[in-house]
């Protein structure tokens, strides 16, 4: 039997990781896969207190997550798509249009 | 030390690491090849939660669904120039400092937090029927109406996909 905080600190750390990835890196793709690390860390920490609790909530609010990612990749690519079609770069710092 | 420890503590090296490498990789098809080895030993974690329907959809939707979209995308868009250039930004030190304070405070909290946690031994049988029984169950009972928002939501994030991604728009 595994203690519940290790999957916490598991998802602690996949979540900073993912972090680290959308604040430092400028591809645009990249920093969608870093988005879809930090899902996966509250996923984590959702199906572990599911199996903490003996409820099946967690991992019904975890398909929700799972659904809400499949919206956001979706949404973002074609963002991206339309982006490189208009700007022909992928770099976030240099989409700036909006910026005084 | 038994075996779901070993396994625990496995899966958790693996999904640490590849995710470190997902976001150090130049090309982006890397990342994403590092993305699938992440996913899968997530998917793994929720194995040794007993979450298998979890597993399955993890596999299914993430690894054969969002990950091909990933692919496709990077197929689409040249990348050639991207690769040459810097692939972290200016504010990359401040950024490090940050993350790492979170991760502080992350841990500190979990650490003080977690007496609370002793109680989790699990003493109750699993659920007759199965995992997968129960999530449906609760899907199609109890979560009714957020299926059916769920389900809006895809439709519209299809739409906008396609909105985004169209060439011409009259």
């Amino acid at each position: 039997m595994i203690p519940t905080h290790y999957y916490l600190f598991l998802g602690a750390a996949l979540f900073t990781i993912g972090v680290v990835g959308v604040l430092t890196r400028r591809n645009v793709i990249v920093i969608l896969m870093s988005i879809e690390l930090i899902l996966n860390a509250v996923n984590i920490n959702l199906v572990a207190f599911s199996r903490y609790f003996q409820a099946v909530d967690g991992q019904v609010f975890a398909i929700f997550v799972i659904t809400d990612a499949a919206a956001e990749a979706a949404v973002g690519l074609g963002l991206i798509i339309a982006l490189f079609r208009n700007k022909e770069t992928v770099n976030a710092d240099e989409i700036d249009l909006l910026k005084w | 030390m038994m075996l779901p420890q070993i396994a625990f503590f496995f899966l958790s090296a693996v999904t640490l690491i590849s995710a470190v490498m997902v976001i150090t990789r130049r090309n982006a098809v890397h990342s994403i090849i590092w993305l699938i080895v992440t996913l899968f030993s997530v998917g793994g974690i929720f194995l040794t939660l007993h979450a298998e329907f979890l597993f399955a959809v993890q596999v299914i939707l993430y690894v054969g669904g969002i990950m091909v979209l990933f692919l496709f995308v990077v197929m689409l868009v040249n990348l050639d120039v991207a690769l040459k250039q810097a692939q972290f930004n200016r504010q990359w030190q401040v950024a490090l400092v940050t993350a790492v304070v979170l991760m502080a405070e992350l841990g500190y909290g979990i650490y003080r937090g977690h007496q609370g946690f002793t109680l989790a031994q699990v003493t109750a049988a699993p659920m007759s029927g199965g995992n997968t029984q129960a999530v449906g169950l609760a899907l199609y009972q109890d979560y009714m109406l957020a299926v059916e928002i769920a389900s809006v939501l895809l439709l519209v994030a299809m739409v906008g996909a396609v909105i985004m991604a169209k060439r011409k728009i009259e």
